[in-house]
């Protein structure tokens, strides 16, 4: 029987097989072992007393943004590490009341219905994490986790212009397992006798695996999963990093900057005091202010026609949704519906409640320096809604909120990989408003090309990088 | 490695008990950072008031979180489970190559202890308690199931697999499983043209969520949604349901509808 004493580190083999081990000579081996491991570079002690809420002073993986797609890259990374205590990750958010972010501003809903086969992919694996979620995110002695999953599914409308995108579109997503369905004028009428279908040549419906969820909850089932994986959680914002620079020259005599983050300066909230995390690897999932973070670390910073002149394509886009009521309207049955004018509206709670928004158009796009709300916006929504639904004609506005798209100018399509010239920087974001239902195929994803070197359960490698350097975009036609 | 042995191991041994109080500070000891770190979180998520859990669950969170041992262990018993129920609900794709379809699903739901009746015949094919069964369901291999009683079993989202080829189905009993949840009635859409009578009573795991994606059965004639113990709102979930489904007679009992006085004082 071999009973082994382990210190603060799981990896040190134990020399010392003894059974008797209650003398007096092997515990001071075992204080002057310990008091040892804490002098060497690379332990947390100090002989100074320091503020609490800092970050580590060294972690492996720092995460900035605590969003959803941050909090399960970092459970994912927990999940797939091959040792206790493998990685050490710490997740960096700014904003501890989560007032501006994407994740909990959201619509909360999961469709397959898209055009790229590679997005239909990461809403079908999101949406079997989604049912088993208590497999994956439980912790012990905590509440199990309830999502408040509506299974109402999408009702996606098409005129005559757009009705061959949905056609082929409908062939690509069968072709990759979901499970849509297609419905001609008189079926949608069947279906949803309270649609007007003026206009309407084709409507396409997804039978399963869609609807809307509570995209909080999920947030804190990762957070609280992760915690008590271990995941070090810091309120702070990274200010900066410090990196080297490795300067190489091409065949043609141009000289290109390499460089690789050694610390990343996380400044604490209302205060000057800052930390210097020495980290390995740094993971831009900061959402909507990915471009901010991408350029202190001087992407897109360098001369025009080179790879350090193409910043990251990715800027806050203001979105308003408006809580209406209309006591006659649409009942248990409402899908999320979006009309070919960008118009989607979807149930809200059992009490008459919809939540309604549309897209701006390009020209007309809102100011993103704060959140207010723009009412006569919904001056432009309304006609739409009240041709749509003739019950909507009687509807009052009682509430709305406007959140921030992680929108991607170039393809509004997630940017998933590495970055050529910063070697330790890890990019996912750039969802353009469906980063929350992609999110747990995303995380693993990235743990996957993260500690593995690659994707092995689903290639992402359509979304890298590369795309933006070589101006080859990947557009999404099913853009909500 | 050799630290990973389970405390079980030294309570098997033939040592007296100062031997195992020794051996119990010695197991793999937590440091004191990542047990603050366990336990700050579980303070902050629950926003309900709850009744402080027993003794026997908070001696085993107490002692999960200072023993990697203990951890496992509760890992394990939790991977056994749903092992169990995995097993009860794998699909039955031998069976299915070699018998057909209405054969495997026919098995699968005697494996239940279910019951089910063939189109066109009268008697049902039924398991007894202890799970035998009559065999001659077998040479019935080309008539598809037309109704299907497996309530108080433990189907689930993935046994469903083994019933999507009959689309011949008529009634469906689930009430009382435990594992049927919202995602097992987004899946029935499989029978939106034939099943007219689905009961689903008494599912503890059933919410409005799964209610609404019941509009897909547009045959419903008969839907049972009584005592599911996740609806606040009965009584406005029976009306919507209705209105939804305008050919379906909904059964809501088991509900208390009665009015909750509340002691707050309003003025004027």
């Amino acid at each position: 029987m071999i009973l082994s004493l382990l210190g603060r580190s799981a990896l040190r083999p134990n020399r010392n097989n003894n059974i008797f081990l209650n003398t007096d000579l092997e515990n001071q081996f075992k204080a002057f072992r310990e008091k040892a491991a804490d002098a060497m570079p690379g332990s947390d002690w100090t002989p100074f007393e320091k503020n609490r809420s800092l970050p580590p002073e060294r972690a492996d993986i720092v995460i900035v943004g605590g969003g959803v797609v941050g909090w399960s890259i970092a459970y994912w990374l927990k999940q797939k590490e091959m040792i206790r205590d493998g990685v050490r990750v710490l997740v960096v958010e700014r904003d501890p009341t989560y007032s501006q972010a994407s994740t909990v501003l959201s619509a909360g809903g999961i469709r397959q219905q898209f055009s790229l086969p590679e997005n239909i992919h990461l809403s079908m694996i999101s949406a079997d994490f989604m049912r088993n979620i208590n497999e994956h995110l439980s912790v012990l002695n905590e509440d199990p986790v309830d999502l408040q999953f509506n299974h109402s599914g999408y009702l996606f409308l098409a005129s005559e212009k757009v009705a061959h995108i949905m056609e082929e579109n409908y062939r690509t997503q069968r072709y990759a397992g979901a499970k849509v369905s297609l419905l001609s004028t008189t079926q949608l009428k069947e279906k949803c006798p309270w649609i007007n279908t003026d206009g309407v040549v084709l409507a396409s419906y997804g039978l399963e695996n869609e609807g809307w969820f509570d995209p909080w909850m999920l947030l804190n089932a990762f957070r609280r999963k992760a915690i008590s994986m271990g995941v070090y959680q810091c309120f702070g914002e990274v200010t900066g990093f410090r990196y080297t620079t490795n300067t190489m020259t091409t065949a043609e005599g141009d000289t290109v900057d390499f460089r690789r983050i050694k610390y990343a300066n996380v400044q604490m909230p209302n205060s000057l005091e800052y930390q210097p995390v020495e980290c390995a690897i740094v993971v831009n999932a900061a959402g909507a202010f990915s471009g901010k973070v991408a350029e202190m670390m001087g992407i897109g910073l360098g001369l025009k026609d080179t790879i350090a002149g193409i910043p990251l394509p990715v800027e806050p886009r203001k979105r308003f949704i408006y809580v209406v009521h209309c006591p006659n309207g649409p009942g248990l049955d409402t899908p999320f519906l979006v009309d070919y004018s960008g118009v989607y509206f979807r149930r809200e709670g059992l009490g008459g409640n919809y939540i309604a928004g549309m897209s701006p158009e390009e020209e007309e796009e809102p100011e993103t320096n704060n959140l207010e709300v723009d009412h006569q916006f919904f001056q432009k929504i309304w006609p739409h809604l009240a041709h749509r639904v003739p019950a909507f004609e009687c509807l009052k506005v009682t509430s709305a909120w406007a959140g921030f798209y992680d929108y991607n100018t170039f393809d509004q399509n997630g940017i998933v990989g590495m970055h050529p010239l910063v070697n330790n920087m890890f990019f996912a974001t750039g969802f353009s408003g469906h980063g929350l239902q992609h999110s747990p195929a995303v995380g693993r994803a990235m743990a996957e090309l993260i500690l593995d070197g690659g994707f092995k359960t689903l290639d992402l490698s359509a979304f890298s990088f590369k795309r933006i350097m070589t101006k080859e975009p990947m557009l999404e036609r099913n853009i909500v | 490695m050799a630290s990973r042995f389970p405390i079980l191991c030294i309570c098997l041994s033939p040592f007296s008990l100062s031997m195992f109080c020794v051996s119990v500070c010695q197991l793999m000891q937590r440091s004191c950072r990542q047990v603050t770190l366990l336990a700050a979180p579980s303070r902050y998520w629950s926003s309900i008031p709850v009744a402080p859990p027993s003794l026997q669950p908070r001696l085993l969170l107490f002692l999960s979180q200072r023993f990697h041992d203990i951890e496992t262990i509760l890992s394990w018993s939790s991977w056994f489970k749903n092992r169990g129920l995995r097993q009860k609900n794998f699909f039955y794709g031998y069976t299915q190559q070699n018998y057909g379809d209405n054969i495997a699903a026919a098995y699968y739901i005697l494996s239940l202890k279910g019951g089910f009746r063939f189109a066109g015949q009268s008697e049902w094919f039924r398991s007894d308690r202890r799970g035998k069964f009559n065999w001659d369901f077998m040479n019935h291999r080309d008539t598809s199931i037309e109704e299907v009683d497996v309530s108080n079993t433990l189907i689930n989202y993935t046994g469903l697999e083994n019933l999507v080829k009959q689309r011949g189905l008529c009634t469906l009993s689930v009430s009382g499983c435990a594992e049927v949840d919202d995602w097992f009635l987004s899946r029935l859409h499989i029978f939106q043209d034939t099943l007219e009578e689905l009961d689903i009573s008494n599912c503890p795991r059933i919410s409005v969520g799964g209610l609404a994606a019941l509009q897909k059965l547009r045959g419903l004639r008969r839907l049972d949604v009584s005592s599911l113990p996740r609806l606040q709102n009965p009584g406005l979930v029976a009306i919507l349901l209705e209105e939804m489904l305008p050919h379906c007679h909904v059964t809501a009992i088991g509900y208390d509808h009665s009015l909750i006085y509340s002691h707050t004082q309003t003025d004027g």
